[in-house]
C-alpha cells in the first residue's frame, strides 16, 4: 500500500487533497515525528472516511491516530442529515462511550503516603475487573431499560453518588433520544450482570497526582492544586455496547447497498441518518452512551466506598466524564452558517470551548475539561477544550496515547512481572489478575503520550492545563 | 492449524484447515487463545450454537459473534469445538467451563468480531479463515 501524499498545511496539520471518491480532504494533526508513526493504513481509513456520503469539511485524525477497522482511532467525521450524511457503526466502535472519568479525593500525596498499599489493595478488592467480572447489581430486563434510558441519573436515582455529580457529565448524565427499545435482547443480556465492572484491555481505574500545572487560571477554575490526588476511571458501555455495535454493523453492511452506498471497506458500514435504520442505531447506541454513564457512575460509589473507608477527610468530588467513542448530534457552524450535524468521534474527545451551553455554569469560563489517559507508567493530562477547536476539528481532541505496537509483538518484547517491578521502583503501585494482559499493555507499546498531548496543544486542540502522574494502577 | 496476527491495536486471529467446518473451529481455539491457554480450559459444559448468513465470510463473522455472546453471557471458556456447516449454517456443539481468574489467569476479553481483514477462501483445498478481534 502506497501512503497518499501528504501535504504540510501547518506547523501541526497536514492534509491529503481529496483523490478517487473523496468528496473532502483528509485532515491530520501531528508534529514531525508523529506524522512518520501514522502508516499508510491509518491514513487509507482516513480518505476512506472522507469518500462517505454527506461528509462535511474533512475527515480528521487526531495526533494519536492509529489502525483502527472503518474509522482510524483518533477519527474524527460530521455528517450533514439534510444532506444525505450517513451515521455509521463503525465510526463509534463496539466500545460505545468509552471514556474517561476524573475525580478529585480532597487529599495530597503526602496525607496518603503511608496507606498507598492497602488503597490500591482495597480498590483492587472491591472494583470489580478483569474477564468474566461480575458486579454486586444484577438488572432483569425492565430495570435496564429504566438504566438504558436514564444513564447516570438513574444510577443516582437508585443511590449511586449524587445529584451534584451529574452537573460534572457530558450529557448531564443522560443521553437524550436513547431507545432501549432498540437494543437486543441479546445486548441486554450480556449487560444483565455487568454493571459497575471496569471490563479488561485498555480499561483501567487510577490514583494520580497533579504533578505540573501548565495554565494556572483554569486550573484554579477546575479546583486543580500541584500534589492533589486524583482518581481516573476509564472504561465503557462493556458487553451491551459491543453487542449494540456487532447487532447494527451486521445490519448496516447488509442494508448499506440499498442507499446506493459504495462501501471501501465493510467495517465503514453506514446508512443516511435520517434512514429507519439509522434513526435505530441513533437510539440503540443513545442507549449505549447512557449504559457507560451509569456504569461509571456506578463505580464512582464503589471508589467513593473504598477511600472513605482508610481516609475520613477524602472528598471525592467530580472534575469531569467525557466519552471518547461517540457519534452526537451538535450545532457547528460551517461556511457561516450554524447546521445541526452528526459528529462522530472515534477514539477522540469532544473539546468544547468556553461559553458553551453544555458546560457546567463552573466551567463556563474555562472550556470543557478534556481528560487524556495515558499508560500504566506514563502521565495523564487535563486539558480544557478552546475557542479555535471549533474551527479546527468541530471541537475535537486526541484521546490517549494511542498504541504505537501490536499486542502480539508487545507480549513477545516484554513480560508482565518485568513491568510491574520496573513501575514498582519508580512508586507505582501495579494491581492485575494477568500478567499476559500487563505485556499487552506495557507503556512502551503505546506512543509517547506527551508528544500527542504537546501536538494537540500546538495545533490548537485544547489547551494544556495539567499533568498527572499514576501512583496506582488497577487494570481491567 | 491456528495463529494470532499483528494488528496495531487488538489481535487477528487466522486458521487454516482441509475444510470449512475444520477451520472454523481452528479460528474458535485462535479466539479463546486472545483470553488464554485453551489448553488450561476443561471441556465439562456443552452448549449448543446455531447461526446462519448469507455467504461465508458473514458466516463466519456471526459464528465468532455467537462465541463471544456465550463466552460473556456464560462467564465461560471454551476449548473443544465441533463445527457442522450445511446451506450457509452453522450446527455447532462447544465445550469449555466457567472462568476462573487463577486457574485461566484471563488477559483480555474479545469485545466483538470486526470485518477488518476479513476473509474466508479455498485455495487447492485448504480453508483458510480469518478476521481482527477488538479486544
Amino acid at each position: 500500500m502506497v501512503k497518499p501524499p501528504l501535504k504540510r498545511v501547518g506547523e501541526y496539520c497536514w492534509r491529503v487533497e481529496p483523490f478517487g471518491r473523496m468528496t473532502v480532504p483528509g485532515i491530520i494533526f501531528a508534529d514531525n515525528n508523529l506524522i512518520n508513526d501514522i502508516d499508510e493504513k491509518t491514513i487509507s481509513q482516513v480518505c476512506n472516511v472522507a469518500a462517505l456520503p454527506g461528509i462535511v469539511k474533512a475527515s480528521f485524525a487526531m495526533p494519536d491516530a492509529h489502525m483502527g477497522y472503518g474509522f482510524c482511532i483518533g477519527g474524527v467525521a460530521a455528517f450533514d442529515p439534510d444532506d444525505g450524511g450517513v451515521i455509521s457503526g463503525g465510526g463509534v466502535g463496539f466500545d460505545i462511550a468509552c471514556g474517561v472519568r476524573t475525580f478529585h479525593t480532597g487529599l495530597t500525596v503526602d496525607e496518603i503516603e503511608g496507606l498507598r498499599e492497602r488503597l490500591a489493595e482495597s480498590l483492587f478488592r472491591d472494583i470489580p475487573a478483569g474477564v468474566g467480572s461480575t458486579g454486586n447489581i444484577i438488572l432483569t430486563s425492565g430495570k435496564l431499560d429504566d438504566m438504558l434510558a436514564g444513564g447516570a441519573i438513574w444510577a443516582v436515582e437508585k443511590g449511586f453518588g449524587t445529584k451534584e455529580d451529574l452537573d460534572f457529565i457530558e450529557e448531564h448524565g443522560r443521553m437524550k433520544g436513547a431507545m432501549p427499545e432498540k437494543v437486543s435482547p441479546q445486548a441486554k443480556k450480556r449487560q444483565q450482570e455487568q454493571m459497575g465492572t471496569l471490563g479488561s484491555g485498555n480499561h483501567y481505574l487510577e490514583v494520580q497526582k497533579v504533578v505540573e500545572i501548565y495554565d494556572n487560571a483554569i486550573a484554579e477554575g477546575y479546583g486543580l492544586k500541584k500534589g492533589d490526588v486524583m482518581v481516573s476511571v476509564h472504561c465503557g458501555s462493556r458487553g451491551l455496547g459491543h453487542q449494540i455495535g456487532t447487532d447494527y454493523l451486521r445490519e448496516m453492511a447488509s442494508q448499506a447497498g440499498s442507499f446506493g452506498i459504495e462501501l471501501p471497506d465493510r467495517e465503514l458500514a453506514s446508512v443516511p441518518v435520517n434512514s429507519p435504520l439509522g434513526q435505530d442505531y441513533l437510539g440503540a447506541m443513545r442507549a449505549g452512551v447512557n449504559c457507560a454513564l451509569a456504569n461509571r457512575q456506578i463505580l464512582t460509589a464503589l471508589i467513593r466506598r473504598v477511600f472513605s473507608e482508610i481516609f475520613h477527610k477524602a472528598q471525592l468530588k467530580m472534575l469531569y466524564d467525557v466519552s471518547h467513542n461517540t457519534a452526537k448530534m451538535e450545532e457547528h457552524e460551517v461556511n457561516g452558517k450554524i447546521k445541526m450535524l452528526l459528529v462522530h468521534r472515534k477514539g477522540a474527545t469532544r473539546s468544547f470551548g468556553p461559553g458553551s451551553s453544555d458546560l457546567p455554569p463552573r466551567y463556563k469560563s474555562f472550556g470543557q475539561p478534556v481528560l487524556i489517559g495515558g499508560t500504566m507508567g506514563t502521565s495523564s493530562y487535563i486539558l480544557a477544550g478552546s475557542t479555535q477547536s471549533e474551527s479546527l476539528a468541530f471541537s475535537s481532541a486526541c484521546h490517549g496515547a494511542g498504541r504505537s505496537m501490536s499486542r502480539t509483538a508487545a507480549t513477545k518484547r516484554w513480560q508482565g512481572s518485568q513491568i510491574v517491578k520496573e513501575l514498582a521502583g519508580r512508586r507505582i503501585i501495579i494491581k492485575s489478575r494477568s500478567m499476559r494482559g500487563l505485556a499487552e499493555e506495557a507503556p512502551d507499546a503505546y506512543k509517547n503520550v506527551s508528544a500527542v498531548v504537546e501536538a494537540t496543544a500546538n495545533a490548537g486542540l485544547a489547551k494544556k492545563v495539567a499533568k498527572l502522574l499514576p501512583i496506582i494502577c488497577v487494570k481491567g | 492449524m491456528w495463529e494470532h496476527f499483528a494488528h496495531q491495536a487488538d489481535i487477528g486471529i487466522k486458521a487454516t484447515a482441509e475444510s470449512i467446518s475444520k477451520a472454523f473451529e481452528d479460528a474458535a481455539l485462535a479466539l479463546t487463545a486472545i483470553v488464554t491457554d485453551p489448553k488450561k480450559v476443561d471441556a465439562v459444559e456443552c452448549v449448543e450454537i446455531e447461526c446462519s448468513a448469507e455467504e461465508d465470510e458473514l458466516l463466519f463473522i456471526n459464528w465468532l459473534s455467537s462465541i463471544i455472546y456465550e463466552m460473556d453471557v456464560r462467564k465461560m471458556l471454551f476449548s473443544r469445538f465441533e463445527v457442522q456447516i450445511e446451506n450457509l449454517t452453522v450446527h455447532a456443539k462447544i465445550w469449555g467451563e466457567k472462568i476462573n481468574q487463577i486457574k485461566h489467569s484471563p488477559a483480555v476479553e474479545p469485545k466483538a468480531v470486526t470485518y477488518n481483514q476479513l476473509s474466508v477462501k479455498e485455495e487447492n483445498g485448504k480453508w483458510t479463515v480469518q478476521c481482527v478481534i477488538d479486544v
